[in-house]
């Protein structure tokens, strides 16, 4: 599948977002002392910033922008559309809990309350969001019991790493963020590598012969193409540069999204003080290197069904 | 609503039933369907623009099967099927994709459609294809403007590709209706359904080539080679030539050729065998 910059962003901006507001409201659930307003409402900013620049991202893919309203109509029956509503709705707890925050330096049980709804608001939309893809039965690399959890350990990495940063940049040190970003850290560390293995296991469920149903006559090879150019189909579905260098890209997110973060934070964990502000820093930017690399190759590794007309032989 | 609409016992399902044994694949369909389609519901479909290469509903692939002397050369149009669970519809954030309840088409509202192109990613037979001059998503409306058109003779009725193939692979009909041409048809030639283990249930049908002839009735059964028919037609006509020699009319074998392989004995033979030898090589 071609990967689409503006689907990038927006998957990989609103899920730290997400994360980084799941984070907040579940650490402030028993208001602890280190959480003070200057830190509250940067966080909450930030995390709504990031929401909002992840969607508005999302529209620059469309056709018909001017249209993107229409896309809250059909959450019957489409997890983009239940995507939408789910944002629009998580904004209530997420931006009231904002407002409790401005409103006083040490908000009571109704930020609490807030925040106990923030936390199932902003995990429905990352979930929404993973099963606009994880839904496709036509791309076998989507369509994967990991796709989900994948999504959510992203999220939640990305966030706890924004958050433990933010926490050492204003002064105080949580070392239970740190230890949330170690443990989301190994858990998307030890899915994507199971995800992986997953993927590159040979499928042969959807072939050339199932797809022109000609196989009773043997192996299907494509004798001549419809048309000499590539065409729409060919350009978003059988995007082919990145799987070249699959190995490279894998092994830069492995190194970036989650070796990297990881020993920076045990890094700042250890040390503290300004290197250890300077290494919850360095964890943050070299995750959002990778969390790139890995959103980028989620599309690039995916095969649709459709190459199958044009050539390929299994997907 | 992008949810599927209730399907009822006697369901109108209109569709296509195409026969790959007969297709000639000279894309005339695909060439009737852009004539018809530029200026029909979902036109203009967009097209040598600078940053577009063309939409088109229908494109007509050709595939080779099998090895050696038992393969097929098939050609295959590939368009909309109609799907019966079309995962393109309930994908669709906005409802601008939807399947008619009256007789199972499946269309793009133009006005609503904003272009995310899920509906493309959902659909495993590449029937949508996007159009980058509209910003929105186009695919086969099985002529929806020119089968119901009142304005047109009643055999005119019929989609641009039906119509205008001339080697009549292409059938359109009611395929709910099981005593229809083409749902008889389908039952006749064994028709099947495209990608099955999808489970969309696609509406069209493809009917599969017919068995090859083989064209001689002795020796190996599966294989032809020049040599053999030449050898026979010689063989042939030396006992015809020695049945008018001894004057015994009806000596001359009968069985040994397939009238519909017109092959030219005597010099021809040579001939024949001179060049499966250049060709084997």
């Amino acid at each position: 599948m071609h990967p689409a910059f503006s689907v990038i962003v927006f998957t990989t901006a609103s899920g730290a977002g997400y994360g980084l507001l799941a984070w907040f409201a579940l650490f402030s659930l028993s208001s602890p002392s280190w959480i003070d307003r200057p830190l509250a409402l940067t966080t909450l900013i930030f995390g709504l910033a990031l929401v909002c620049a992840g969607l508005g991202s999302s529209t620059l893919h469309l056709g018909r922008p001017e249209r993107a309203w229409r896309a809250l109509s059909q959450w019957r029956s489409s997890w983009l559309s239940r995507e939408g509503v789910a944002a629009i709705v998580a904004f209530a707890p997420t931006g009231l809990l904002a407002l409790c925050w401005m409103a006083s330096p040490s908000p009571g049980v109704l930020a609490q309350v807030l925040a106990l709804l923030t936390i199932p608001a902003a995990l429905a939309t990352t979930y929404c969001t993973a099963m606009i893809y994880g839904s496709l039965k036509t791309i076998r690399q989507w369509r994967h019991p990991l796709t989900v959890p994948n999504y959510f350990a992203l999220s939640l990495l990305t966030g706890a790493l924004l958050f433990s940063a933010m926490t050492r940049l204003f002064g105080t040190e949580a070392l239970g963020v740190e230890l949330a970003a170690l443990v989301a850290g190994s858990a998307a560390f030890a899915l994507k590598h199971f995800y992986w293995r997953g993927i590159d296991a040979p499928s042969r469920v959807s072939t050339a012969e199932t797809a022109t149903g000609l196989g009773r006559f043997g192996e299907v090879r494509l004798f001549e193409a419809p048309h000499t150019e590539e065409n729409y189909l060919m350009r978003e579905m059988g995007f082919a540069i990145a799987r070249k260098h699959v190995a490279k890209l894998r092994l830069l997110t492995v190194l970036t999204l989650f070796v990297g973060p990881l020993v920076s934070t045990l890094l700042a964990m250890a040390v503290g003080g300004l290197f250890g502000t300077l290494f919850a820093v360095t964890a943050v930017v070299s995750a959002a290197v990778g969390v790139l690399a890995e959103r980028w190759l989620f599309f690039a590794e995916a095969k649709h069904v459709v190459t199958l007309f044009y050539g390929a032989k299994a997907a | 609503m992008t949810c599927l609409p209730e399907s009822v016992p006697g369901q109108k399902k209109l569709g296509l039933v195409i026969d790959l044994d007969t297709c000639v694949g000279c894309h005339a369909c695909a060439v009737n369907c852009k004539e018809w389609n530029a200026s029909g519901h979902s036109g203009p479909l967009s097209d040598f623009q600078s940053k577009s290469d063309g939409v088109w509903f229908n494109r007509v692939h050709t595939f080779e099967a099998g090895r050696g002397e038992t393969s097929r050369t098939v050609h295959f149009p590939r368009s909309c099927l109609h799907c019966e669970e079309p995962a393109c519809v309930t994908v669709c954030p906005t409802g601008a994709s939807y399947k008619r309840a009256e007789d199972g088409i499946v269309l793009v509202n133009a006005e609503t459609c904003i272009g995310c192109k899920l509906c493309s990613w959902a659909c495993p037979y590449g029937a949508r294809e996007f159009d980058e001059e509209d910003g929105v998503m186009k695919k086969c409306t099985l002529c929806v403007d020119k089968i119901y058109n009142d304005n047109l003779p009643e055999a005119d009725r019929q989609p641009a590709c039906v119509s205008t193939c001339p080697a009549s692979a292409r059938h359109f009909g009611d395929l709910g209706d099981p005593n229809s041409d083409v749902s008889r048809l389908v039952a006749e030639r064994g028709g099947y359904d495209l990608m099955p283990e999808m489970g969309y249930r696609p509406v069209n049908k493809y009917l599969p080539p017919r068995p090859k002839k083989t064209g001689c009735s002795s020796g190996s059964e599966d294989t032809i080679s020049l040599i053999n028919l030449a050898e026979k037609r010689a063989e042939k006509q030396r006992a015809e030539a020695l049945a008018v020699k001894i004057g015994a009319k009806d000596a001359a074998p009968t069985e040994l050729l397939a009238d519909d392989y017109p092959v030219g004995g005597g010099k021809g033979a040579a001939f024949l065998r001179w060049a499966d030898r250049m060709l084997s090589r």
